[in-house]
């Protein structure tokens, strides 16, 4: 068992990088990332990391040089936020159409207008679509292990997608926790150099980033499309082969309290660890209340959610982010979309909380309860609602 | 590329759309985006090449007879070999529909 130590979930993230052995790392500083970029900054200053540090003008150029150094073969790294996650969006959807098995760390924060540093989801649901694999982790033990899993997983020669790992920014990126250190060797045994399927080189020219005419494009996409659906399995299979060297597992939906809930809470990154405790209150009081956290975004883990949902009665989405405008918040909407099909499937409450850092607490969420399990029984069918706004 | 792009199916395409085969956009028609196609008067030619020269596409070759030659598959239409044309040689006509 490796060394359990106290330290900043962001330095464990980038401690977790050098331990990848990572060729290039690229990124530009912005809070609450900024710590990670700068670990690896001296990481890589003090001689500690082998690596290439790229200080570029912009998220823009960031994701530029990870993407030229990855199709080169070299693993790459970056990391972003927010606005910084913004101006990168062009380049997320050529990384994953070039199928290159970046690794970027996305410390959840707010989207301007009114500016804000805190943390939602907002800036992760603005990519939703970019087409890489998605992760939405709940503690830092679980950044610090996703990192391995992310590059093992994306650069696997059955997958090849870059990878993205959300993690609240503050709530995680800037908390100490107890982190339980992998021994150096174990990692080598997990992760093993990377092997381009196809890379840049004058010895054998190849094109990358080439245009693609009407008659071909459509081809293209379903090609990436059914890539990104069929790396679900490998996925499960990295995720075992870790929990094998760790013991500690990981699923694409996971469930707490859930097998007899009537009311089931879902939620996505480190809010679930309080509804948890919400959900062991409302237990205490003999509600039947249960947890499903989805910690797989893209590619979505439908039969795992209807699995783990289908026979509750209420199931209230927590969402993190506004689709202004739209259909409720953006996850509650791909559960009902998951859900639509099945005949007998829960109602579906969705509450859009904590927003761009807005404290939520256990009693929050048993509010929260509260309302959907009335408001259901009275025959809303569509309850949505930004939760605590003053009226 | 071994047939032309709209025959492949999606399983067919390399990961990421890599092209392995250098040098296959020369098998991109790029001749059917003309609505008006150059003809060379050969009695005006003074055999200068500025066609050759000008053609953004390089689709002017030169023949056995030392004229150059327009190729269609390429030529875009768009004039430029006429405009430069020191004697007006070349002439800018309606491509025929059957063509």
């Amino acid at each position: 068992m490796g060394k359990r130590v106290g330290m900043e979930v962001s330095i464990a993230a980038a401690e977790a990088v050098k331990q990848c052995n990572v060729d290039v790392i690229s990124a530009y500083p912005i809070t609450p990332q900024t710590h990670i970029v700068e670990h690896l900054s001296e990481l890589v200053a003090n001689g500690e990391l082998d690596a290439e540090f790229f200080c570029v003008e912009s998220e823009h150029s960031a994701l530029s040089v990870c993407v030229g150094a990855s199709a080169a073969g070299a693993r790459a790294f970056t990391c972003t936020s927010s606005q910084g996650l913004a101006l990168m969006s062009e380049i997320t959807y050529i990384a994953s159409g070039l199928r290159l098995p970046i690794l970027m760390i996305l410390a959840n924060r707010t989207l301007s207008a009114p500016l804000s540093i805190w943390n939602d989801h907002s800036d992760a649901m603005m990519i939703r679509d970019c087409g890489w694999i998605q992760f939405f982790v709940e503690n830092g033990q679980e950044v610090y292990d996703h990192v391995f899993i992310s590059y093992r997983l994306g650069e696997d020669r059955q997958v090849l997608f870059p990878v993205i790992i959300n993690m609240d920014g503050f709530i995680l990126s800037h908390v100490i926790e107890p982190i339980e250190l992998i021994e150096q060797e174990k990692i080598d045994q997990f992760l093993p150099p990377y092997e381009p399927l196809y890379r840049l080189h004058p010895d054998r020219p190849i094109t990358m980033g080439a245009f693609a005419l009407p008659s071909i494009f459509a081809e293209t996409k379903k090609a990436q499309e059914v890539a990104l659906r069929s790396s679900y399995p490998k996925i499960l299979e990295v995720w075992e082969a870790f929990g094998k060297m760790t013991g500690r597992y990981y699923h694409p939906v996971e469930t707490y309290k859930a097998e007899d809930a009537e009311t089931l809470i879902l939620t996505m990154g480190s809010i679930g660890e309080t509804a948890s405790v919400a959900v062991d209150m409302m237990r205490k009081e003999g509600r039947p209340v249960g947890l499903v956290r989805l910690r797989l975004w893209r590619p979505f883990p439908f039969e795992a959610l209807r699995q783990a949902t289908l026979h509750a009665k209420n199931l209230i989405v927590i969402d993190r982010c506004v689709s202004v405008g739209g259909p409720g918040g953006p996850v509650a909407s791909e559960v009902r979309s998951a859900l639509y099909g099945e005949d007998k499937k829960p109602f579906i409450y969705n509450f859009v909380a904590g927003i761009s850092g807005r404290d939520v607490s256990p009693s929050d969420f048993m509010k929260m309860v509260d309302r959907a399990e009335i408001e259901i029984e009275e025959g809303k069918r569509d309850g949505y609602e930004i939760y605590g706004v003053r009226e | 590329m071994t047939k032309p792009e709209y025959e492949w199916t999606w399983k067919e395409i390399p990961v990421g759309n890599v092209i392995l085969e250098p040098g296959n956009a020369s098998q991109y028609r790029t001749g059917d985006w003309k609505t008006l196609k150059p003809v060379l008067n050969k009695e005006l030619c003074v055999h200068c090449g500025l066609c050759y020269i000008y053609c953004p596409d390089m689709a002017y070759n030169l023949n056995e007879e030392d004229y150059y030659i327009v190729d269609l598959y390429y030529c875009k239409g768009c004039g430029i070999c006429a405009k430069e044309c020191p004697t007006g040689a070349i002439s800018m006509v309606l491509e025929k529909e059957e063509e």
